[in-house]
């Protein structure tokens, strides 16, 4: 009965594997399509969507029937728990790649301008920040996550420092503004996929150790005993 | 009112086996504690132990100390006075089968001498409707015997008879494992009902029971109590690796 249970905690997981190689894709596609300007990846990223559509309401269906017939507890609560959480955030990254694609599909309709801004950079620094945060999934390290936790400064610090730069070219120079609005909305695209990734990296630490790192963990949050007397007095 | 257990050190032994080692906890005035554990594990001993229904059994002996509010269980003081202020509830429902369900009630405050009539009604009717039994039996509680209810109502009907004379302490050991669904929602709810006057401690093979019903959990092991914390921490982030293995079946 209980190795059943197993069984289907490692089915769940293969499922949120096979999900998490499609967001990773499509940033990647999406990434690619905005440095080359291919029309042909951002389809990809489209119908790509599609898959992880099915995919979220696959692994949500399959964790909602564990929770009511298993009834699991401790680790195994919190893994089924923190799946579902990961399966939201990479149906979001999916998201975030189709905008990044249809941004693109929007660019080269524009003449091409070189503007100082480095996102392919940018790009590099995300994707290994979900795909570090697929790794602490995998091996259950929350060591693993915490190094994903760290990263988001740098995606974010670089996030604001394209904005500065952008905007400021736009300034400079008039005729490039779409060109860079959508290269500052890819930006803004891809540090919501490192909060993504961010998300993940947390939900593996709850899962692995049961701890709430959430909103840096601070202890000047409210506790849930206060949140109660708050609601309760 | 509930009183508060305190157990320090407590050791049992069924002849030369030792059963309990050292068990150190307490169960809080007016909340349910659960006694969790795989079979043979010792928590049935354990609460047998509180109400020195332990020594029952030939060769069987405990030691240490057990406090129920201010009577120390093991300093001399009659089993029997113990008895009256912890009632149990077992596993399988034992109402007395020749008695009518209102002598099964009565039965405890008999024993105990007493005969004023218009006040066992009274007893009568106070712990049948504690025990949520009082709507379906009413009508034919002098006529009917105890052996004639359902399983679920028997059950209920001999946490009414523990209730009657007027408990601190109420253990139940394995109190739902013959019962049905619904009976079983039955007495949970009931539990609920009875902390506000009792202190339950429940021993019970069903983890999603002990999460619904206790506000603190222990879990034994080869007669050694190995967790003992807030349900809720038990149940979700259990500090000790062979208690989140127990809970998330991986043996036991």
């Amino acid at each position: 009965m209980r190795s059943r249970f197993h069984q289907g905690l490692d089915e769940l997981r293969a499922r949120l594997l096979r999900m998490g190689g499609l967001a990773e894709q499509a940033v990647d596609r999406a990434c690619q399509a905005y440095i080359d300007r291919d029309l042909a990846r951002c389809q990809a990223v489209l119908e790509g969507e599609t898959l992880i559509n099915a995919a979220e309401r696959d692994i949500d269906e399959f964790a909602f029937d564990l929770l009511a017939m298993q009834q699991p507890m401790a680790v195994d609560l919190r893994f089924i728990l923190a799946v579902t959480k990961i399966n939201s955030d990479l149906e979001r990254v999916g998201d975030q790649a189709v905008n990044i694609a249809e941004r693109v599909m929007d660019l080269v309709e524009l003449p091409k301008v070189e503007l100082p801004v480095d996102i392919p950079r940018m790009a590099a620094a995300v994707a290994a920040m979900v795909r570090r945060a697929l790794e602490s999934f995998i091996e259950g390290k929350a060591e693993l996550a915490q190094a994903v936790l760290e990263m988001d400064n740098v995606v974010d610090r670089m996030k604001d420092e394209a904005f500065i730069i952008l905007v400021k070219a736009m300034n400079e120079n008039p005729e490039v503004t779409r060109q860079a609005l959508d290269a500052l909305l890819v930006a803004r695209n891809l540090e919501r996929v490192a909060d993504h990734a961010t998300n993940i990296a947390e939900d593996v630490i709850f899962w692995v150790r049961g701890a709430d790192v959430r909103h840096g963990g601070n202890p000047d949050n409210p506790s849930r005993q206060e949140i109660n007397d708050a609601h309760s007095s | 009112m509930g009183v508060g257990i305190k157990v320090e050190k407590l050791n049992a032994w069924f002849g030369k086996t030792q059963a309990l080692y050292d068990i150190t906890m307490e169960a809080f005035a007016n909340h349910a504690t659960a006694i969790i554990g795989p079979s043979g594990c010792g928590k049935s001993t354990f609460v047998r132990c509180l109400n020195r229904m332990h020594e029952t059994v030939p060769d069987a002996r405990a030691t240490g100390v057990v406090q129920i509010g201010d009577l120390n269980v093991y300093n001399g003081t009659a089993a029997v006075q113990i008895r009256r202020r912890i009632g149990m509830v077992f596993q399988k429902p034992n109402p007395f089968p020749t008695m009518s369900i209102y002598d099964n009630v009565a039965a405890g405050l008999k024993l105990n001498g007493f005969n004023d009539r218009k006040r066992l009604e009274e007893v009568v009717e106070r712990s049948l409707k504690l025990s949520a039994l009082w709507d379906e039996v009413k009508d034919q509680m002098h006529k009917k015997s105890g052996a004639s209810l359902s399983g679920g109502q028997q059950q209920r009907l001999c946490i009414a008879r523990a209730l009657a004379v007027e408990p601190e302490v109420l253990l139940m050991d394995e109190p739902c494992s013959a019962l049905d669904p619904i009976s079983t929602g039955k007495i949970e709810e009931l539990i609920f009902e009875l902390k506000e006057r009792f202190t339950i401690v429940i021993v019970t093979h069903n983890m999603q029971q002990a999460s619904r019903v206790a506000e603190f959990t222990g879990f034994f092991l080869l007669g050694k109590l190995v967790e003992f914390d807030k349900t809720e921490k038990i149940f979700t982030t259990p500090s000790d690796k062979r208690t989140e293995d127990y809970i998330t079946g991986r043996f036991g």
